[in-house]
């Protein structure tokens, strides 16, 4: 008797797109080592790993574009039906890309090309591959916007580019990407630069459109969450190599792969604090000779003095940017940054401000560091107010609060060495006057940021993302200061590194007391270590309160709108996205249109939250 | 769109002030007409040049004389040239047409060929062909203008007898003066092409444009290069400047009958009505230039169209 050993039909478990052996090389670099994957009808495999690990050439040898880049392709086949696209020239992989094959890419706000149309942009690849003429592809183009949920999708065709926001943006490349029914997508990193409501909001969409078209899926994505919503099999690579591929829940349930087990270990995860008074400096996981080891031990951030009087204490600030003026120079639209924001910093005390693009976050940041000027309230620092003091005392205050950007790369001067850079301000503030002990003084301060002082003679392109950032942390602890503002610093930085450098943050913080005004979007990471948090939209304090208050008791709807819209790192967990639709509002408006100016409430002892209007 | 056009106007015209203002002035520091005029005829009395002065009104006070120049722009009278007593209009009016037809002529000779080519160098970056190019652009950047008319005059009309030597008539006679501007154009202009033609390769876009399947002439052609357009028009208007300063010497070169000859004469028999007209027609030309270069901007792009 002939029984089959699988029952599944022939067609099923024939994979749409399968890559073996690929290996990868720009010049003698091997940036994709022998790698192997298959992708089926309708499902999505997600290939994550950290930067350099060799994803997205892998996504753009698919597509036969790392050509362009200088890739040569060393060895291995890259089926898609029968045909080995590593075999294909170029002139056949055109008719293949757009139409077979389609490409989502990270930068919405870069990837449409400034100067067309978004109609002509899309009728562009509708009149290419399936020869329709404009008349028609215009009209497929206004049902395509309508299917990625874009209202208005007449008039949005004749719009171009820079008048759109950024999700709106990802929403119009993906209506373009699927314009021609592909069988296969591939989404490279679609929604890293996207807020979060608006990331929930397009990676809803992608789910159902994957499902009415049965596309198979490729996703690219270094973040944990995203995986654990989007996928249903994991890639993960390393250096290159694929290190581990299974199941989604197979990956994240039972890791077996030491890279894996530390990746997990590190992501931040959305109400791991629950319960706890204080944030909590935790032991990390990582690879020590090819074993993950937890190493660091466990302390709690009890370090905020609240009985001292405040170090920062901001009261009612105002601060507008002219956007457009008429002829005679006078304003016409204007950008309500912040508006009358009050709050203070005690000594030890990390206070978060959160909130999404357009909030005024990282303006509320510059005012006090005086990179810009308020138009109206007071800061006060230790309890003198910045208008009462002198040009010179103000001078001074650049000592007492330092600042660190979001990239450590662009903030650091390519042409000086690490250690001249970190040397500037003890210099500028005549902090001290030998320079063999300035010197003495940048050894230190790099050793206690993790890095040896023989790296003060190096240039900034010569460290990883994460040692520029510790050379950020070090410059900024250089003229030791009381407040650091931390801005986005930890955005750039792979999950792993950034694991580290929120240790770095806490340790120094119990070391020296001192108080940080971190600037964040992410909620994950600032559940992991502020005191408080206040959540900022469009300018103005939605709810300020403890970390606990906060996320344990939001009492906000945006505050738990932004808590739903965080992708979790668990792909057994419920999602519970329905209540996320809708843009951010744009904060420019006429003058004489200026937002109502809400009004706090508090709800418990040291909790603030904003009344509807 | 009013409100800039209005800006550019107003603009425009303190621009026009400023220049005549200090050419009138500085020009009038430099010698006395009266004299230049009689030089070698015979023997002047000081009141036969008092009256010399009077006649061509150069005796009056410099700002009075600078207000009437000033009156007669408004009316497009600008005077009478105080060698030959012909109206300043008119000669500008006969100058101006051979100036500008070698200004467009050259112009075009150098974008047909620097696009093209600045575009070949981009995609075929460190290859053979951007080297030679690069090398051409360096050769053709080291020739001094006047230098290199000089040579094709002798090799092309001297002793191959095949073009005219100066003077504008014919085709032919446009051959030599447009090279010689043309080349170095070409020269700096194959530079930027390359140069903002890498940088927007760079672009994300791009990367999608070929994503879409285009072909690779539709990628250059269409995306790209409209999008390098606008640094290429920013500097396509500056040049046009250095352009007509060039004129001056090339049209020397070519006895080119333009402003450039006109301007030159006058400078020597210190006429003041011809220069004065000839650098206002000039500094107007820049400003409309540059005009023409911002309306092309927002033509270009629709981030400056809509703002």
């Amino acid at each position: 008797m002939n029984i089959p050993m699988d029952d599944r039909p022939v067609q099923a478990r024939k994979p749409l797109l399968s890559v073996e052996g690929l290996s990868v090389e720009f010049g003698s670099s091997r940036v994709v080592d022998d790698l192997s994957f298959s992708v089926e009808a309708g499902k999505t495999v997600a290939i994550v790993g950290e930067s350099g690990s060799g994803k997205s050439v892998t996504s753009l040898s698919t597509m036969r574009l790392a050509d362009m880049m200088g890739a040569n392709f060393a060895s291995g086949r890259i089926l898609f039906g029968d045909k080995d696209l590593l075999r294909a020239s170029q002139k056949e992989m055109r008719s293949i890309r757009g139409k077979e094959i389609a490409m989502i890419f990270q930068e919405p706000m870069t990837s449409l090309n400034p100067v067309f149309t978004i109609g002509d942009q899309i009728c562009e690849v509708l009149m290419l591959h399936e020869k329709m003429g404009k008349s028609a592809a215009t009209v497929e183009a206004g049902r395509l916007l309508d299917m990625v949920r874009l209202p208005d999708s007449a008039e949005l065709l004749t719009r171009y580019p820079h008048q759109l926001s950024g999700g709106m943006r990802q929403r119009v490349m993906i209506a373009m990407a699927l314009a021609c029914r592909p069988k296969l997508l591939i989404a490279d990193e679609p929604t890293t630069a996207l807020d979060v409501t608006i990331q929930a909001q397009i990676l809803n969409i992608m789910r159902d459109l994957q499902k009415d078209l049965g596309m198979g899926m490729v996703f690219i994505t270094h973040d944990m969450g995203v995986v654990a919503e989007m996928a249903d099999h994991v890639v993960v690579m390393w250096k290159g190599k694929k290190v581990e591929e299974g199941p989604v829940k197979e990956i994240f349930a039972n890791p077996q792969h030491p890279y894996t087990r530390t990746l997990l270990s590190s992501v931040p995860r959305l109400g791991s604090m629950t319960g706890e008074e204080f944030p909590k400096r935790m032991p990390l996981t990582v690879l020590q000779d090819g074993e993950p080891t937890v190493v660091g031990e466990e302390r709690v951030q009890d370090t905020a003095k609240y009985d001292a009087k405040p170090l920062l204490s901001v009261k009612d600030l105002f601060v507008r940017f002219d956007i457009r003026k008429n002829l005679f120079g006078k304003a016409t639209h204007r950008c309500s940054a912040v508006q009358k924001v009050s709050f203070d910093i005690h000594p030890g005390e990390t206070l978060a401000l959160v909130g999404e693009s357009g909030s005024g976050k990282s303006t509320i940041g510059r005012t006090i560091q005086q990179l810009q000027s308020a138009m109206s309230g007071e800061i006060a620092f230790n309890g003198r107010t910045y208008s009462s003091m002198s040009a010179a005392e103000r001078f001074r205050m650049r000592q007492q609060v330092q600042y660190i950007f979001q990239d450590p790369f662009a903030s650091l001067d390519p042409r000086k060495t690490v250690g001249f850079s970190i040397a500037e301000p003890i210099n500028t503030h005549g902090l001290i006057s030998d320079r063999k002990a300035v010197r003495r003084r940048v050894d230190e301060l790099l050793e206690r940021v993790g890095l040896t002082s023989a790296y003060a003679e190096r240039y900034p392109h010569e460290f990883s993302g994460g040692q520029r950032q510790r050379v950020c942390i070090a410059r900024a602890l250089a003229s030791d200061p009381k407040l650091i503002i931390a801005d986005e610093a930890l955005s750039a930085l792979d999950v792993s590194i950034q694991a580290q450098i929120i240790n770095l943050f806490m340790d120094l913080q119990a070391e020296r007391g001192l108080a940080y005004l971190f600037i964040s979007h992410d909620m994950a990471v600032v559940e992991k270590m502020s005191h408080r948090v206040a959540v900022l939209y469009l300018g103005q304090i939605m709810e300020m309160g403890s970390r606990r208050q906060v996320f344990e008791t939001p009492g906000h709807d945006y505050t738990r709108r932004l808590l739903s819209a965080v992708p979790v790192a668990d792909p057994t967990a419920v999602r519970q996205t329905a209540m996320i639709e809708g843009e951010i509002p744009n904060p420019v408006r006429r003058v004489g249109d200026e937002p109502a100016i809400l009004t706090h409430e508090e709800i418990n002892p040291g909790h603030f939250v904003a009344k509807s209007a | 769109m009013a409100t800039f056009l209005i800006k550019r106007l107003l603009q425009a015209i303190f621009v026009v002030i400023a220049i005549t203002l200090l050419v009138s002035f500085a020009i009038r520091l430099t010698g006395d007409p009266a004299v230049t005029m009689f030089q070698g005829g015979g023997s002047m009395t000081e009141d036969d040049l008092a009256r010399i002065r009077q006649a061509l009104g150069v005796d009056k006070p410099f700002l009075e004389q600078y207000l009437t120049f000033l009156k007669g722009l408004v009316t497009l009278d600008l005077g009478r040239s105080f060698t030959g007593n012909a109206p300043v209009t008119g000669l500008i009016a006969q100058a101006l047409p051979a100036t500008l037809l070698l200004a467009f002529v050259s112009i075009a000779v150098s974008i047909v060929l620097s696009i093209p080519l600045g575009i070949k160098a981009a995609t075929a970056r460190g290859k053979w062909a951007d080297q030679l190019i690069r090398i051409l652009s360096l050769v053709g950047l080291s020739f001094p203008n006047f230098w290199l008319a000089t040579m094709l005059v002798l090799l092309f009309s001297i002793t191959l007898g095949l073009l005219p030597p100066s003077g504008m008539g014919g085709f032919s006679s446009y051959i030599m003066p447009a090279v010689t501007m043309g080349v170095i154009l070409t020269a700096t202009n194959v530079r930027l092409v390359r140069t903002s033609m890498l940088e927007t390769l760079q672009s994300q876009y791009i990367m999608v444009a070929r994503a879409k399947g285009l072909s690779e002439s539709k990628v250059l052609y269409k995306h790209a290069l409209r999008n390098c357009a606008i640094p290429l028009i920013t500097y396509f208007g500056i040049q046009f400047g250095g352009l007509l300063g060039g004129i001056v010497v090339i049209e020397r070169v070519f006895n080119w009958p333009g402003l450039g000859t006109l301007a030159f004469d006058a400078v020597g028999a210190r006429d003041f009505p011809v220069l004065q007209g000839v650098i206002t027609v000039l500094s107007l030309m820049i400003v409309g230039i540059n005009l023409l270069v911002d309306i092309a901007y927002g033509l270009i792009d629709p981030r400056i169209r809509t703002e």
